[in-house]
């Protein structure tokens, strides 16, 4: 494989590669770098990932279609966990008021469900419960038989797809229609979190009483170090540019803390899909 | 004449007024200016400076296009700023520790929301500050102090849920897509908890959540009509998408 040839056809059809991938000067030396750390089976993997990065991020981006067969997966992942949620709750020790919030959200999740298969029609995958692994292929072993894991991966599930709805939203500009719906759809799923986390906090047994219905850094909030990638990056205290954290107002300094609770970050495609693959059948 | 916002104007018309002699000094002025969010901003300069239209003191224009939208975003975070700020210096009797910590939570939140649009848009943009009126509210009662609440934090949500779509689709108005939606799910989870501590697990009740799963979702003149009672100032948002 000759790498040089393979830049030159880019070049071909796209004439800013260079600048895209690195200057034209640097891209040379950058190689000649690589060929003595690299050997040269790796060397293919390696431009692959200067390629991702150069291209992926760039790139127009994800159709309409693409965005809602996302969204598609990530609320019957929800959904279906919620019913067995539901059905569970009462053996676990879940409290009346709990299994009637778990179901007020069991019943928005499958509402989103069957909005996006409407709109997606035919070409709307099939998913059912056995489509889904609620053990995350064994790291979870209570998830419907203990009821504050059962929260934790509520927990999980709702800041994911908070974020993860954030992520998609750029995607959706050229039709207006969809776009609010995700947006409506987002919000709802932002109060599922903030009360999920909240049952959290007040809960009788194995409560987290730190627990906050916002997201504090990167704080996992008791959850396993399984799920660290859903908060990483929350932990921002700037936005566009402008420092948040620090900043004074009428005697009130902001801090990190409240820097980062007062904006959710969103999550890429690539990032949610990570966190939700070990979920999947 | 500067102020006169012409409704039909969108973001090309936007442009096409910076580039008038009204607004070209102004626009220069800043435009080296290197300020954090760039020139989307500086295209919609509703500036004083060349103001001769004789408006009353009390009536705040909040622009059109993109940057329109931000002001419609910084008064509604002005206001929630200013009533939570006062919520947490007059506590109302009986408040518990944890409504403190929620309620002061919250406020600092909106103070960020509010300073980050201040520091975002470019003072020649950028609406003057709000005065609120709380004269309805009673701040020494839970009740009227959560239910007010609660009417901000549904209304915040439902107008940042309505404003996505009029950005503009590329460039600036996307990242200002990103930052709406990072800031609406935090008013959600406000809304929320604000919900809960009125009457645990109405937190997306049917009041608010139609029957497909769905959060409400408003045009700026709907929420400024709601909006309008606790700020003293008369808001004009005829540049806004109507």
């Amino acid at each position: 494989m000759n790498i040089f040839n393979l830049i030159r056809e880019i070049e071909k059809v796209d004439p800013e590669v260079y600048e895209r991938l690195d200057s034209r000067r640097a891209i040379f030396k950058h190689f000649a770098g690589f060929g003595k750390k690299l050997t040269a089976a790796a060397v293919p993997l390696a431009f692959g990932s200067m390629l991702n990065k150069a291209y992926g991020q760039t790139s127009t981006g994800r159709s309409v279609t693409q965005v809602l067969e996302f969204a598609y997966l990530l609320e019957n992942l929800e959904a279906e966990f919620y019913k067995q949620a539901v059905t569970a709750a009462s053996s676990v020790g879940a409290p009346a008021i709990a299994v009637s919030a778990l179901t007020t959200i069991r019943d928005h999740e499958i509402a989103h469900v069957n909005f996006l298969k409407s709109a997606l029609g035919t070409s709307a995958p099939m998913y059912t419960a056995a489509s889904f692994d609620y053990s995350a292929k064994g790291n979870l072993t209570d998830t419907f038989t203990n009821y504050g894991t059962m929260l934790a991966v509520a927990q999980a599930f709702e800041d994911t797809g908070v974020r993860a709805y954030k992520g998609q939203a750029g995607y959706l500009v050229s039709n207006n229609e969809v776009l609010e719906a995700a947006l409506k759809i987002h919000s709802v799923e932002a109060r599922h979190a903030a009360h999920i986390r909240r049952m959290r906090r007040d809960a009788a047994t194995g409560a987290v009483p730190t627990n906050k219905p916002w997201i504090t850094g990167k704080d996992l909030g008791g959850l396993p170090a399984l799920v660290q990638p859903v908060y990483n990056g929350e932990e921002a205290t700037t936005q566009a540019n402008v420092n948040i954290a620090g900043m004074m107002s009428g005697g009130v300094t902001i801090s990190a803390a409240a820097a980062s609770e007062a904006f959710d970050e969103p999550l890429t495609t690539e990032e949610v899909t990570a966190i939700v693959t070990p979920f999947l059948a | 004449m500067s102020k006169i916002i012409n409704p039909h104007e969108n973001e090309a018309g936007l442009i096409k007024s910076a580039s008038s002699s009204i607004h070209r000094r102004s626009f220069l002025k800043y435009s080296g200016a290197g300020i954090a969010l760039s020139a989307m901003f500086l295209a919609g300069c509703n500036d004083n400076d060349d103001d001769e239209t004789d408006y009353s003191q009390d009536m705040v224009n909040l622009g059109s296009g993109d940057v329109g939208i931000l002001n419609y975003a910084f008064a509604l975070e002005q206001l929630e700023a200013a009533f939570y700020t006062q919520v947490v210096a007059n506590k109302y009797s009986g408040m518990t520790d944890l409504e403190t910590a929620v309620l002061t939570d919250i406020r600092d939140h909106e103070i960020a929301h509010r300073e980050f649009f201040r520091a975002a848009i470019p003072a020649s943009a950028r609406i003057k500050d709000l005065t609120p009126d709380f004269s309805t509210v009673n701040f020494m009662d839970k009740t009227s102090v959560l239910t007010t609440a609660k009417t901000f934090e549904d209304l915040g949500v439902a107008a940042y849920n309505g404003a996505g779509k009029l950005f503009t689709d590329t460039g600036d108005g996307l990242t200002y897509l990103t930052l709406a939606g990072k800031i609406v799910s935090v008013e959600a989870r406000h809304a929320a908890e604000i919900r809960d501590l009125i009457s645990n697990g109405t937190f997306a009740n049917s009041e608010v959540i139609d029957a497909m799963g769905m959060d409400k979702a408003l045009m700026p003149a709907q929420v400024l009509a709601a909006a309008g009672a606790f700020i003293k100032n008369q808001i004009v948002a005829t540049g806004l998408p109507q």
